[in-house]
């Protein structure tokens, strides 16, 4: 797998962990196993899980990865504000099927990294992505990172 | 390539411009930046960099089709407001990468139908130019937002809509949340007692209304839509504040977002997820998100909404002595029916509002040529403030002209066929492109509509029937808005042949109601006959100058079956 971060491709010190067999520290785990993790772990959601359902966790969570079934589904975009809006400070991965073109939709709904499989990266390389993470543009809302929509920015100028 | 234009040259509410939003250099930097996106986009695809499926999902963001015959590039006219400089580049993208014409659509868009790829960054650079632009006309995302095409003219209005819909413009472009719905979304407002914007019928339907403590702010309508399954919209809140609109618009959205069935297109859309969840559960959770979510975060400054609404200040109206008009109607019959049937209302004394026909009699609904868009331009900057509106029925709006100027108005549209006395009448069809260019449609819509507006061309006989639509769609998507209409035909595909479907009783207004089926499909040769049969069975019905539609309520249908049996003398054993 590949791990983009600020529009470069970098080391990843987290791991995807099985349905079953011993945890280590560093693993995302599926939804399933969140109640046995302890230390430092991480879990991957399917992109329709509830806020009900991590809730308990959040506060041990160093890592919450939301997997993305299709590029088309943008289910993730959503879940991933509900969880910035619980004050979530870990990081946020989003897993899957994504594409440099919505990368910066990612970070503005709040994702700090974008994970994918090697054969997307390998059709999708780093400079597409450095590319992408460059030409962000100003936007007409307010994202995560909240820089100053074009809105605001219009209203600071008076 | 540059085109030149004419910037705007003087502050909002002056009566030298018209009285719509301009771009700051913010939207323009914004549009610009895609349009130079786009271009690279185009020149790896030519190259073989991008395959088609890779090049998809970029030329849809732009509002570029593939279609039967070829590319179609839907461009997006805001809520339907269009200056006449707008209107004169379109005549120049007519010309230059098309073949001289566009096709006004039912959603107050433009579609020209033959564009090469490799003319398209240069047609969008040609769109930036004038301050427009294709994004977000096609693609699951939030759609062009649509207005009451008499927006800040009609008499009826407690408030221009269209402040409101270009602050959901600026919010919804690119909103890193909706790009990715689970399908289409649509959104509608209007600020009048009338509905001209079929606000029950969109996937969220605003109303401006005014609370008992005299507060502006939306009555929010959601889940309506046509389509396969068409739906009458519900109201899902009677009053939002004015300042917390986009925040609610927000929590309905996310809640779509995250519920809509994404397994199933045709479920896809929210009129389904309301449907099933039922409205009351829909509606806690759309509050519940709204309860939940950063309120000031998601809206907009109140300064931003109305330096937005500065802009569409209305002109200074003048004194009009409007005294000639009656005898210029005398000494012109046909500028008298004119003036019955495509003249309304104005809210400004002396004042009226001009509908001009892009239905004449045996033409294509909606379809303009280079030179009508030059004369309708020409026909804005001599006696409407500069300004046009594109209405859903596919007709050239003038929102201010003054009642001293309707004959010259009548004269100049008359001289390229833009002056058919039909604004809302039987011959005022409907009528989506079907099979003579789209990908989707199973049949076609346009011949039927010719044939049909060929039938009635009379006018006295259209005057004694009165108002009445007929709407056309090509296939069950819908976007002739037949399940709306009084008359309703659809287009479908039958064992290799077309066949199409009528339906009855349909209602696009604020007592929207989805038309009936009236029997089994016809030929396309049957369908003019029957159409003059439900005519008839009307006008037999009809008590004193009741609308088909509160006819047909009273009667019901079956009187109507009969207008399906065909001629006796034709020979035919069925």
């Amino acid at each position: 797998m590949a791990l983009i971060s600020k529009g470069k491709v970098i080391a990843d010190a987290w791991h995807h962990a099985g349905a079953e067999g011993p945890l280590a520290d560093h693993a995302i785990v599926p939804l399933e196993r969140i109640s046995e993790a302890s230390g430092k772990f991480g879990v991957l959601l399917p992109n329709s899980a509830e806020m009900d359902t991590i809730k308990p966790y959040l506060e041990k969570l160093a890592l919450i990865a939301i997997n993305f079934p299709a590029f088309t589904d943008g289910r993730g975009f959503s879940l991933a504000r509900l969880i910035r809006r619980t004050g979530f400070g870990g990081e946020l991965r989003a897993f899957g099927n994504i594409l440099p073109d919505q990368y910066a939709s990612a970070l503005a709904c709040g994702f700090d990294t974008i994970e994918i499989s090697p054969e997307r990266a390998l059709r999708q390389p780093e400079a597409n992505w450095a590319a992408a993470y460059t030409a962000r543009d100003l936007a007409y809302q307010r994202g995560y990172d909240n820089t100053g929509s074009i809105l605001d920015r219009r209203r600071a100028a008076k | 390539m540059n085109i030149a234009v004419t910037p705007p040259v003087d502050k909002p509410g002056s009566n030298q411009r018209p009285a719509m939003y301009y771009y700051d250099h913010f939207d323009r930097d914004y549009v610009q930046e895609r349009v130079s996106q786009f271009r690279g986009q185009v020149e790896r695809r030519l190259t073989g960099e991008l395959s088609e499926e890779e090049f998809r999902p970029h030329r849809l963001m732009n509002g570029l089709y593939l279609q039967l015959h070829a590319y179609m590039l839907r461009i997006a006219i805001p809520y339907g407001t269009l200056s006449s400089t707008q209107m004169r580049q379109l005549a120049v993208i007519a010309d230059k990468w098309d073949k001289g014409y566009g096709h006004f659509t039912t959603r107050q868009n433009i579609q020209f139908n033959w564009p090469q790829l490799k003319d398209v960054p240069d047609i969008l650079q040609a769109l930036a130019d004038v301050e427009m632009h294709a994004i977000q006309t096609s693609g699951n995302c939030i759609r062009n937002v649509t207005a009451d095409h008499f927006a800040g003219a009609a008499a009826d209005e407690i408030e221009d809509p269209r402040p409101t819909a270009e602050l959901i413009r600026q919010w919804s472009t690119n909103h890193p949340e909706y790009c990715y719905l689970p399908r289409k979304f649509k959104v509608a407002v209007t600020g009048a007692s009338a509905d001209r914007a079929a606000v029950l019928l969109h996937d969220i339907g605003l109303r401006i209304v005014k609370n008992a403590a005299g507060e502006i702010g939306y009555l929010v309508i959601a889940g309506g839509g046509l389509g396969r399954t068409p739906m009458v919209g519900k109201i899902v809140r009677d009053f939002v504040p004015r300042d917390d609109l986009l925040a609610y618009l927000a929590a309905i959205l996310s809640v779509y977002n995250r519920y809509g069935r994404r397994d199933n297109k045709y479920k896809a859309r929210i009129k389904i997820l309301v449907h099933e969840t039922g409205l009351e559960e829909f509606k806690a959770e759309v509050e519940a998100e709204y309860a939940a979510l950063d309120r000031s975060g998601t809206n907009a400054d109140p300064a931003e909404l109305a330096r937005i609404a500065a802009y569409f200040a209305p002109p200074a109206f003048e004194a009009v002595d409007a005294s000639a008009l009656e005898t210029q109607k005398t000494a012109h019959p046909d500028f008298a029916r004119f003036v019955d049937t495509n003249i309304s209302a104005h809210k400004a004394d002396g004042y009226a509002i001009v509908t001009a026909s892009i239905k004449p009699y045996g033409g294509v609904p909606g379809d303009v040529t280079s030179a009508q868009m030059r004369l309708l331009a020409d026909v804005a900057d001599q006696y409407s403030h500069h300004e046009m509106r594109i209405s859903h029925e596919q007709n050239v709006i003038f929102p201010h002209v003054k009642q001293s100027d309707l004959f010259a108005v009548w004269q100049m549209l008359k001289r390229d066929d833009l002056a058919t006395a039909n604004a809302g009448l039987i011959t005022d069809i409907i009528a989506c492109p079907g099979l003579d260019y789209c990908a989707l449609a199973t049949a076609r819509s346009i011949p039927i509509a010719q044939e049909i507006s060929k039938l009635f061309a009379d006018e006295a006989r259209q005057k004694l029937i009165g108002k009445l639509g007929i709407k056309i769609s090509g296939c069950i998507n819908a976007c002739g808005h037949h399940h709306i209409a009084a008359i309703g035909i659809l287009g479908l595909e039958k064992s290799g042949k077309e066949s199409y479907q009528i339906t009855l009783g349909g209602d696009p207004t604020f007592t929207a109601s989805i038309g009936e089926r009236l029997g089994p499909g016809l030929d396309a040769e049957e369908v003019p006959h029957v159409i003059d049969n439900l005519v008839n069975i009307y006008l037999e019905h009809r008590v004193g100058d009741e609308l088909f539609i509160d006819t047909y309520r009273r009667v019901g249908q079956a009187p109507f079956k009969p207008a399906l049996e065909r001629e006796v003398e034709d020979g035919s054993d069925i």
